[in-house]
């Protein structure tokens, strides 16, 4: 999905370039506020992890591939002032060292791949979140219907683009189309990804992740004194899906 | 299932990333990806440019001067993840200690 140099427009990009700093100016003062001692290491972490992740294309369709965004994934596991930057990182360091992305286009791939699918995926999460019950099941469900959305929309936002300051005379239906035909295919890829990534931390450290906060219960609870629990199987057993809230 | 440390998930994260980018990548699907396939499908692409970086010692994720496809491949993205990792960390490092002075974030202006 990475935007080279050559489909955008100068004036436009420009724009888009402007918008991408606002977005990560934005980032950086709400991150203050998402970060602590225990998830500052994690979202270091997040954004090294989606890197490697957007180099595994999968197959979707004929002679068509797909890769992680991954937008949706950071900002549920870290917030979503941090995902921006934790994007705004990766699409920096592949354009710059990887020739992925053009520099010329930065201002679009951030603004398109980054802050596009952080907000959508983390809205839609936080909504979908409110409405289920409060079980780690259905935070894995959210993140993953927030995912699969999120792509698609991300398509869409970069017809936008093209129709404001696309290089190319193409219509306008035949693009948006196909990007958001092909993209809802890359958004399973996306949603299996990130429901997969999410639900593991959610079972191991469910504090960890962000989007959960105030949702499931700590660990700590039921795993407290594991040794002395480790006799009353019953007990240990049965809070298995986290608590009402 | 007992509770994890924090560091045992940073360290096995980090592995993971390593293996997955290191190894994995390697049998990543070369077919374009659905923008690239969309733009040479409807013409997007007529005017795309070189990128300005397409000479980089790692453009394209394989390391110049080292032929073995599989090993090229697998060092850039050892590289990209390492580098991603400091950047990343160092970046949300200094926002977390700007944060942490505030310690009442309504605190600082606009």
């Amino acid at each position: 999905m990475h935007v080279p140099d050559g489909f955008i427009d100068a004036p436009v990009s420009v724009a888009l370039g402007v918008v991408a700093a606002g977005g990560v100016a934005v980032g950086l003062r709400g991150a203050r506020r998402e970060l602590d001692e225990r998830t500052a290491p994690l979202a270091g972490l997040v954004s090294a992890f989606i890197f490697a992740v957007q180099m595994l294309n999968f197959p979707v369709a004929s002679g068509t591939s797909g890769h992680l965004l991954g937008g949706t994934l950071a900002a549920i596991l870290v917030g979503p002032y941090t995902g921006v930057l934790c994007m705004s990182v990766v699409l920096l360091m592949q354009a710059v060292f990887f020739a992925d992305g053009g520099l010329s286009a930065l201002g679009v791939n951030i603004t398109v791949m980054g802050i596009t699918t952080a907000a959508v995926g983390y809205g839609l999460f936080k909504l979908l979140a409110a409405v289920l019950p409060k079980t780690r099941r259905s935070l894995g469900a959210a993140s993953f219907v927030a995912a699969l959305v999120s792509v698609p929309v991300c398509a869409a936002v970069f017809t936008l683009v093209y129709a404001i300051g696309g290089t190319t005379d193409v219509p306008l239906s035949k693009v948006a189309g196909a990007m958001i035909g092909v993209h809802v295919l890359i958004g399973i890829g996306e949603a299996l990804i990130t429901a997969a990534t999410v639900s593991s931390v959610l079972a191991v450290r469910p504090d960890l992740v962000y989007g959960a906060r105030g949702l499931v219960r700590p660990l700590e609870l039921r795993t407290g004194g594991a040794a002395g629990a480790a006799g009353v199987p019953g007990q240990a057993a049965a809070p298995s899906s986290a608590a009402q809230v | 299932m007992a509770k994890v440390r924090t560091r045992t998930l940073l360290i096995a994260g980090a592995l993971l990333a390593l293996v997955l980018a290191g190894v994995v990548s390697f049998y990543a699907s070369q077919s374009p990806d659905g923008l690239e396939k969309v733009a040479a499908d409807k013409g997007i692409d007529a005017k795309v440019e070189d990128h300005a970086l397409a000479d980089a010692p790692l453009a394209d994720y394989s390391v110049k001067g080292v032929d073995n496809e599989r090993f090229s491949g697998g060092l850039a993205g050892v590289l990209g993840v390492g580098a991603t990792l400091l950047v990343g960390t160092g970046v949300f490092w200094v926002v977390k200690r700007r944060g942490g002075e505030g310690a009442q974030p309504a605190a600082d202006g606009s």
